[in-house]
């Protein structure tokens, strides 16, 4: 380990000059400069898109950055590769871990040793690792199977595999993201007990109260600029929201629902309902819900706190295994997701790669897929499509975009993808829309136009539940709020009378208190 | 029944068990890297031919064996070839590896059938030398299968406790984690294969020159699926292997015992045995959620361009 | 496959049967050169063989009917694995479920061998398409629960079905002749042949399937709803297309015709259930269909070629005194050319 002792007058671990990075249509990273000095924790802060992973990635030697320099220890340097920058002392934690499931921690951490010898002994490896973990607290089981190990467990095997080869500098990519919140406490622990060894620690978040506990310097990112660096010392919380957004966070809402008392039942009505989380999914309990029409409901959390699936459960695809789900009056507990859509719900997923269209096909065929019924002729034998087109049309005209038809999907940019998915979700007048990320990888002119389909939608009569981390469209958009902590609701309010402290200290656990 | 058929039944199980268990062993060397070689039965087949042909042309048994290794390797490589460089799909091409092992078998070994070969020599098992003779002459087996069992243990060091063997294990689950590790995927996979290879060449060799000592076209009858269906009841485990060999050998030699003592029961429902047990073994893991298959098993290792 | 069938101009369809004509000319070609080098060192003349093998095939009207013969289960197991390819199923299982198709088919044909032709065979086309479809069935239900992966359990169970066939037949249904065959069946048994040849009913039977197959995918909403599940299953399974039911469906109708791919060989090739009456065909539809992508032109196409080979073979082995297997090799070389896509393969406005 670096002594801790030369840290004060050393010279910065690593300095990034001017530098630049395009990818097809976007200016990435613009003319970047920031110092990382042994001993301190330096926080990357920005919105989601801010250029924050593509530089930590140009570090790191995963992408080749256009213009600009590295120094290390002021010297120029190339990094062509994550092992060359491995060996000049840099790691990096990815927010997808990179041990694998089915060996054991101290094989994954013999795997990237670079002077492992033909016949290793594993068990020196594990002392190795146990010792390790004494210093910094970093306490798991090096002969378990990662497979076995929580998540948590997993971002400690894989910051000891990092901390073996003696790293001088740790890149860390929103680590607390899948950590549990009484598990963030612990991690700042550790980070603190690094930057005392002398490490250097570049933090990505976009989470200001992290920012504010761990941090000795702060750089902010805005739209692939820096937008001021501060140290600690200096930073508040207003200054740095200024920063991020370059505004001040409003919680004037645009436009609220004017159905004060909505007629009709509601069109989601949970009660008590339970799922069980199968992998990394959270487990769903107690949860009680109403959403009525004629109003936007929106859900806040910490990802991972059980949002996904709750859209999941409503939509039928995790399945309720206590309690009761009743859709526009009418028991769904049991009944299939095909039955659920048909009844009139639309679902947004987060990934639309993955879980709503099929690359395979054109976009029309993609907009039909979930309406093969209202569209097949001839008791199945054919397909109107000529009546999906102008379903389509039409929408794409209230919606105020289009997505040329006969491409087929995976021709698409993951903006006009997400736009079909909308269009698509949103044809058919649903009653019930479950909009989760709505607004990820939309440019800023779809944004608006999805978030005015929603309020459309809702100003319509249909219930909305949005599903979202951005805080600002939650405060902006729902009509009522409700937040999430480790599978349960702990906070339902109308979102006029949100304080957003409130929503931020419920939504991480009453662990540590914000602000 | 006697005590004389009771032996000659299990002198033949460990016959035909030593083949299973090298090709068996092969196939998880090979499957711990990635690749699923469905064209096991080709290999074995043109390994147990090339085998035959060069024993008897030589006279030299060991020669032979020497070239059904480099046989069954050669094989390997034309999988490698296909699915490692030319990345295609391994159920396919590995099929096609079985239909090419058909053919280039026959042809090779078409002038030799029906030759007569010195085999391997057969040693007797230690202390059977009390026995009477024609008991101690079914107790007498070949260097290979007193062999089979080292060679797993060896295979299992080799997979789980060297440098070469994590490095197998990392690409078989995951080729880029092993690439970001400093590994070679495409290098390590035909590694694997040839060796893979080389050991079903063992296999194959020992059904032509040891245990047969004939050539008879498509003499393996299916002995390459048995294997691949014992890697997955062996969990692709090279210990759990020798027990896997021992129970589909033994259901081989159970049944034959059954015939010969009268029992009406067929020996073809009989041997239907392992693979429903393989298969309600998977139904038990499967609900645990927890398979014992390489992750990476089947994928197409894209490299980085 | 558009949506939208006739918008293409005629210079288009010309320019990409050119290409065809070119991909598959130029496999063929190597493939063959490849399997000539073979039969050179082997001290053959390849092309002594080669002039065999097409003037036997292709230069008779005989000739052409025998490669129609060897064409007709491979439509059909080559169709079993199509099918569930469609929605991302692997069944490399058409093998055994082309003997339980067979055995189920042969218990129908020698129990009720005195009923007339027109009653018992759609009986035994029936019993044929059940046994395959229950040897799919497992699998299928094994996979929709996410038990065990399709891939895996279809290859295990394809031993297992050669054994039953062995037992039935050895046990209870062979002839007083020989032990490993049934009695020659009735020939109310037997599918009609066509033209005075060989080639059976079971050709028009797979062909037709073919075509609805063709059209289910194209035009109907079920082939819709496949091709939603085809990318991935979780994205088809949240736009409410119910994954399981066709999971289970799908796996049970590509054994189903398998199924009938062994009813076919039995009743109107053999005419007889032989203990081990195929040595691969349920393989050899898996290539086909993996050659063909799926596509059921591509696999009838595919299926001629592969069948020209190997009643090739039967002439090599006579006039050559080349074992028949010997014609694997030309086979796996041409297999080995097409996996390998070598650049003239491969589509040019791949994007």
């Amino acid at each position: 380990m670096i002594p801790g002792s030369e840290a004060v007058s050393a010279p910065p671990v690593l300095s990034v000059r001017d530098l630049v990075k395009r990818f097809p249509g976007v200016l990435a990273n613009d003319s970047i400069s920031l110092d990382a000095m042994p001993g301190e924790v330096h926080a990357l802060l920005g919105e989601n898109g801010a250029g924050k992973s593509t530089l930590v990635k140009c570090i790191y030697g995963f992408y080749r950055r256009d213009s600009g320099e590295l120094l290390i220890d002021g010297e120029p340097t190339e990094i062509r590769s994550p092992q060359e920058a491995r060996s000049r002392g840099i790691g990096m934690v990815f927010q997808t871990l990179t041990l694998i499931p089915a060996l054991s921690v101290v094989e994954n951490v013999a795997l990237f040793l670079a002077d492992l010898p033909a016949i290793p002994k594993l068990e020196r490896i594990a002392a190795g690792l146990e010792t390790l973990g004494e210093r910094y607290d970093l306490k798991v089981d090096p002969w378990a199977q990662v497979r076995d190990l929580s998540i948590g467990q997993q971002q400690k095997a894989e910051l000891l595999k990092l901390l073996l080869s003696q790293p001088r500098l740790l890149i860390l990519d929103e680590p607390t993201r899948v950590l549990a919140p009484q598990e963030v406490q612990g991690f700042f622990q550790v980070l603190k007990r690094l930057v005392d060894d002398g490490l250097s620690v570049i933090l990505i978040t976009h989470k200001l109260n992290e920012v504010l506990e761990c941090a000795d310097r702060i750089t902010v990112l805005r739209q692939g600029r820096v937008a001021g660096q501060v140290e600690r010392t200096d930073a508040t919380e207003t200054g740095l929201v200024r920063l991020m957004f370059d505004r001040d966070l409003t919680i004037a809402p645009v436009s609220r629902s004017t159905a004060e008392s909505a007629e009709g039942p509601p069109v989601l009505e949970l009660q008590q309902a339970y799922t069980r989380g199968e992998g990394a999914a959270t487990s769903l309990e107690q949860i009680d819900l109403v959403i009525r029409p004629w109003e936007i409901v929106g859900v806040a959390g910490v990802s991972g706190n059980g949002q996904k699936e709750l859209g999941e459960l409503i939509l039928g695809s995790a399945p309720c295994i206590q309690g009761t789900k009743r859709l526009f009056g009418e028991d769904f507990t049991r009944r299939s997701i095909g039955d659920v859509r048909r009844a009139g719900v639309a679902y947004i997923p987060e990934n639309p790669l993955a879980m709503a269209v099929n690359p395979h096909m054109t976009v029309l065929q993609n907009m039909a897929i979930t309406q093969t019924r209202r569209y097949s002729r001839r008791g199945g034998l054919s397909i109107d499509w000529q009546a999906v087109e102008s379903d389509t049309e039409l929408t794409w005209e209230r919606l105020g975009f289009r997505v040329p038809p006969h491409l087929l999907a995976r021709s698409l940019s993951g903006g006009n993808l997400q736009r079909a998915v909308i269009a698509r979700e949103l044809s058919h007048e649903p009653r019930l829309i479950i909009a989760s990320y709505l607004t990820h990888g939309l440019d800023v002119q779809s944004v608006h136009a999805a978030r005015a389909a929603l309020v459309q939608a809702r100003d319509q009569g249909a219930g909305v539940l949005l599903i979202s981390e951005d805080l600002e469209e939650l405060s902006e958009y729902s009509d009522r709020m409700v937040v999430m902590h480790a599978g349960r609701i702990v906070g339902d309010f109308r979102t006029a009378d949100a304080d957003i402290y409130e929503v931020g200290r419920l939504m991480t656990g009453s662990q540590f208190a914000y602000g | 029944m006697s005590k004389l058929a009771l032996l000659g039944v299990l002198s033949s199980a460990v016959f035909s068990g030593a083949s299973l268990l090298y090709a068996t062993l092969g196939e998880i060397v090979s499957e711990r890297s990635g690749i699923v070689n469905l064209g096991l039965e080709g290999v074995l087949l043109v390994s147990a031919s090339t085998g035959f042909a060069v024993t008897s042309l030589t006279g030299n048994p060991y020669l032979g064996v020497l070239a059904a290794v480099i046989a069954g390797g050669l094989m390997n490589m034309i999988l490698g070839y296909l699915v490692v460089n030319r990345k295609a799909n391994q159920l396919a091409s590995g099929l096609a590896l079985m239909f090419f092992g058909f053919g280039l078998s026959a042809l090779i070994g078409k002038g030799f059938v029906g030759a007569k070969i010195v085999g391997l020599p057969r040693l007797a098992v230690p202390g059977s030398s009390g026995l009477p003779k024609l008991y101690a002459s079914l107790l007498r087996f070949d260097i290979l299968i007193y062999l089979a069992v080292p060679v797993a243990i060896a295979i299992w060091w080799l997979l789980f406790r060297t440098r070469w063997g994590l490095g197998v294990r990392a690409v078989g689950e995951s080729p880029d984690t092993a690439f970001a590790s400093g590994r070679n995927p495409r290098l390590i996979r035909f590694q694997a294969l040839w060796l893979g290879g080389a050991l079903a060449g063992v296999g194959g060799a020992h059904l032509s020159i040891a245990y047969a000592m004939n050539w008879t076209e498509y003499m393996t009858a299916g002995l390459g699926f048995i294997a691949i269906a014992l890697v997955i009841f062996s969990k692709w485990h090279p210990l759990y292997a020798i027990a896997g060999a021992l129970l589909f050998s033994g259901a081989v030699a159970f049944q034959l015992l059954l015939q010969s003592s009268g029992i009406q029961v067929s020996p073809f429902l009989l041997s239907t045995i392992p693979y429903v047990l393989t298969l309600v073994v998977l139904m038990a893991w499967g609900s645990r959620r927890r398979m014992a298959a390489p992750a990476g098993l089947g994928q197409v290792y894209e490299g980085v361009e | 496959m558009g949506n939208t069938p006739g918008r293409r101009g005629a210079a288009a369809f010309w320019a990409s049967l050119a290409q065809i004509s070119i991909r598959y000319g130029g496999v063929f070609l190597l493939g063959f050169g490849l399997f000539g080098l073979i039969l050179l060192i082997s001290g053959s003349n390849p092309i002594d063989s080669y002039r065999d093998i097409f003037v036997s095939t292709l230069g008779s009207r005989y000739g052409l009917s025998e490669v129609l013969v060897a064409m007709t289960p491979l439509l059909l197991t080559a169709l079993a694995v199509a099918l569930p390819s469609r929605i991302g199923l692997i069944n490399v299982g058409g093998e055994g479920q082309m003997y339980m198709g067979a055995c189920l088919a042969t218990w129908a044909a020698l129990t009720f061998g005195g009923l007339p032709g027109w009653f018992l065979l759609p009986i035994m086309v029936l019993l044929g398409m059940i046994g395959g479809a229950a040897w799919a069935a497992v699998p299928g239900v094994l996979r929709a629960r996410g038990i065990v992966s399709e891939t895996i359990s279809t290859l295990l169970l394809n031993p297992v079905a050669p054994m039953i066939v062995a037992f039935f037949v050895f046990g209870y249904w062979h002839s007083p002749m020989d032990t490993n065959k049934t009695p020659i069946f009735s020939a109310s048994a037997r599918l009609p042949t066509l033209f005075g040849t060989r080639i059976s009913l079971g050709l028009i039977l797979g062909l037709a399937l073919l075509a609805v197959f063709w059209f289910v995918m194209r035009s109907t909403r079920w082939g819709l709803e496949m091709r939603g599940l085809g990318w991935n299953h979780q994205a088809g399974r949240l736009n409410g297309i119910p994954n399981r039911k066709y999971v289970i469906v799908v796996m049970c109708l590509g054994g189903a015709i398998a199924g009938l791919a062994g009813m076919v060989l039995v009743s109107g090739y053999y005419g007889v259930l032989l203990a081990n009456f195929s040595r691969g065909i349920g393989f050899m539809g898996f290539l086909v269909s993996w050659l063909a992508n799926g596509s059921p032109i591509g696999i009838v196409v595919t299926s001629f070629v592969v069948a020209i080979i190997l009643t090739g073979g039967n002439l090599l082995q006579l006039t050559r005194d080349l074992p028949y297997s010997v014609i694997n090799i030309l086979l796996a070389m041409t297999l080995f050319v097409v996996l390998a896509r070598p650049s003239f393969t491969r589509k040019k406005a791949e994007s």
